[in-house]
């Protein structure tokens, strides 16, 4: 065969992409839904901030806002239905069955691609979690449609598409993206960053139950044990009140002792910028910015961090960001609130010192009376 | 065993810039890397591969220099290396890329024989979606094992594999039948050196260079910009805050009357932290 013939034909037609008509097969998909994560009982808070967003955007496009529920039958799920409504959802796909006890890949993504082919969301939104991920990427492929990951932003467009706006090149640049011809059009977003909405106590809304048609036996893999991260190394960096995190202004792996101290004098979580993690100074789920966790405290202090926008990307939801460092110049101060040109190595142990004195009850009291 | 590893060149993301007054992005001179995430992959294979006996298959798609990755990964100990290039693939987005890769695993299946089990990265540095994996799992409608943090045990006879899986508040321990699809959790292993042998080995290599019709694609619409239903509209910078951070102390103040002007501002700013912390019992 010769090196011409070898080669297929080339596709006919332009950019199939950019074609703005929906194929009319798509146009019955209406509603914004969210695909509640449930997980041993609980609900993942990053459901509810979705729910949020969601609101926003079915309020924009006039439709409802419904969220998809899946698990076992029981209490745990019928309590994910009523908080998927006090967070706002008008409406609740449910599934509920035996083989959802534990997160399995294939029973959820079943689960989950029944529900949207039957009752077609034009939007579909899922966390960017262990779960959600592995959940979406089976969904999308399976629904042949388009999937955005981590998106920081998301709207709705004039002609009422989903933009979906992320990182890029490791969080230099950001880029809209959307699902011009597929639906639904899916999105994952990463915990902590969309807001949580106020939760509010309203009557139950609207359970369309559907039956997944799926026994035991169908399911391959087996969930043998599972065992519960120990309160020690459980690391909760997205919902932290307080952040101390350090870079690599702190000029060796040692000094992080300096973070610790001043994490646990304020009952607080510490973390660290990416190039700390790749030196191996820091275990990778200590990690803050674009490729580790998005954090949104009410107080973060970042200590010999120069402030990368990859950085800046985890941590812009804080209220109050105060940066130690010794170069003026350092792009922290351009998203800092309140910043220190100093050595943090320096300043740490002073900071914690006056922490304590501050802070401390008897300290109050002397100071009171 | 036959073990298919899918590797991505990716650009060495801590040395990308932006340029300062286009806002686009400087490629030029960038180094390009075999991506981090896929090493913690690879190098399990090989533990298996070694364990277990059988082959090791890289797979890439990319531009025809991503052989140099192929070749990398060779020195590593991986025993082929097969590149997916084709003007066709450009502008592929997850589902498009999943679509081809999983077609070229196919014919490696027929070519070398069918693989046991496929690794890839748990996500890139670059795209950093964990989609692609997911992705080629249903494309071959395979088991996937996403997040892992340690393959407990393979039974090639039984056809079985047991692993430890990374879920949110803790640890899945599953186990399920090969074929299968695992992504490795970073921190997992570390990559090995490799052996003169096979660097030398690798430097004669021959790497596997197929385009679409080579991997049996007929199907082009599939590929590329045609086969991805996301579409990039806009690249844009992220809007600069308008104020700085106000600054505290002067260069000469002692640490210790710098903390104290940042606690002061602190809870002037923001005075419900300060009974918030006492409360919690902070610094008792």
């Amino acid at each position: 065969m010769t090196e011409e013939a070898k080669k297929p034909a080339a596709p006919a037609g332009g950019r199939a992409g950019m074609k703005k008509e929906l194929p009319e097969h798509f146009k019955s998909y209406r509603h914004v839904w969210v695909a509640i994560e449930l997980e041993r009982g609980q609900v993942h808070p990053v459901s509810y901030e979705l729910l949020g967003c969601g609101r926003r955007l079915a309020d924009k496009l006039g439709v409802q806002l419904a969220g998809a529920v899946i698990g076992p039958p029981g209490e745990a799920t019928w309590h994910a239905v009523a908080e998927t409504f006090a967070y706002g959802a008008d409406m609740v796909y449910l599934v509920e069955d035996p083989v959802l006890k534990d997160y399995r890949n294939q029973p959820y993504s079943k689960a989950l691609t029944e529900l949207v082919n039957t009752y077609q969301p034009e939007i579909l939104l899922l966390g960017a979690t262990t779960l959600g991920r592995d959940l979406a990427g089976s969904v999308a492929t399976t629904l042949r449609t388009g999937l955005t990951a981590d998106c920081t932003e998301l709207d709705v467009d004039d002609d009422k598409s989903l933009a979906a706006t992320r990182p890029t090149f490791g969080g230099s640049l950001l880029c809209t993206i959307y699902t011009l011809n597929y639906r639904p059009q899916m999105a994952t977003v990463r915990p902590r960053v969309m807001a949580m909405p106020e939760r509010q106590e309203r009557p139950v809304g609207r359970v369309i139950q559907h039956k997944l048609s799926m026994v035991e036996e169908d399911i391959v893999t087996k969930v043998l044990s599972f065992i519960p991260d120990g309160q020690s190394s459980k690391v909760n960096l997205a919902y932290a009140d307080i952040v101390v995190a350090g870079g690599l202004g702190l000029g060796a792996a040692e000094n992080f002792q300096l973070v610790r101290n001043l994490a646990s004098t304020l009952g607080a979580e510490y973390g660290c910028s990416r190039p700390v993690v790749q030196k191996g100074w820091m275990p990778s789920e200590r990690q803050i910015g674009q490729t580790g966790k998005t954090i949104r405290p009410k107080l973060y202090i970042a200590a010999g961090i120069s402030g990368a926008i990859q950085h800046r990307v985890g941590v812009e939801g804080a209220d109050l960001i105060v940066a130690i460092n010794t170069n003026p110049n350092a792009p922290i101060f351009d998203f800092a609130h309140i910043g220190l040109v100093t050595d943090a190595v320096r300043l740490l142990p002073a900071l914690t010192e006056a922490f304590v004195r501050r802070l401390s009850p008897h300290n109050r009291d002397k100071l009171a009376s | 065993m036959h073990i298919v590893v899918c590797i991505k060149q990716v650009p060495d993301s801590a040395q990308i810039r932006v340029h300062p007054v286009t806002n686009t992005i400087m490629r030029q001179g960038v180094p390009t890397i075999i991506n981090p995430f896929d090493l913690f992959s690879l190098e399990e294979a090989l533990r298996m591969r070694d364990a277990h006996g059988g082959e090791v298959t890289v797979l890439t798609m990319g531009p025809p220099m991503a052989s140099d990755s192929l070749r990398k990964a060779l020195t590593f100990g991986a025993d082929r290396g097969v590149l997916l290039t084709d003007r066709f693939f450009a502008g592929s987005d997850t589902l498009a890329t999943s679509f081809a890769l999983s077609a070229a695993i196919e014919k490696i299946g027929k070519v070398y024989g069918k693989a046991d089990v496929i690794f890839a990265g748990k996500q890139t540095i670059d795209g950093d979606t964990a989609q692609v994996g997911p992705g080629i799992a249903k494309r071959l409608d395979l088991l996937q094992l996403t997040y892992v943090a340690k393959i407990a045990a393979v039974d090639p006879s039984a056809r079985e594999i047991t692993v430890e899986r990374r879920a949110e508040g803790g640890t899945q321990v599953l186990q399920t039948r090969l074929p299968c699809l695992v992504t490795m959790l970073e921190g997992s292993n570390e990559i090995r050196r490799g052996t003169l042998n096979d660097a030398l080995r690798a430097a004669r290599a021959e790497i596997v260079t197929w385009n679409a019709a080579d991997a049996g694609i007929e199907d082009l619409t599939k590929c590329g910009l045609r086969g991805s239903p996301t579409v990039v509209k806009r690249v844009f910078a992220p809007t600069a805050r308008q104020e700085r951070a106000t600054i505290i102390g002067e260069a000469g103040d002692n640490a210790r009357d710098l903390a104290d002007g940042l606690i002061a501002t602190l809870f002037a700013r923001k005075p419900a932290l300060e009974p918030a912390l006492v409360a919690s019992g902070c610094a008792a």
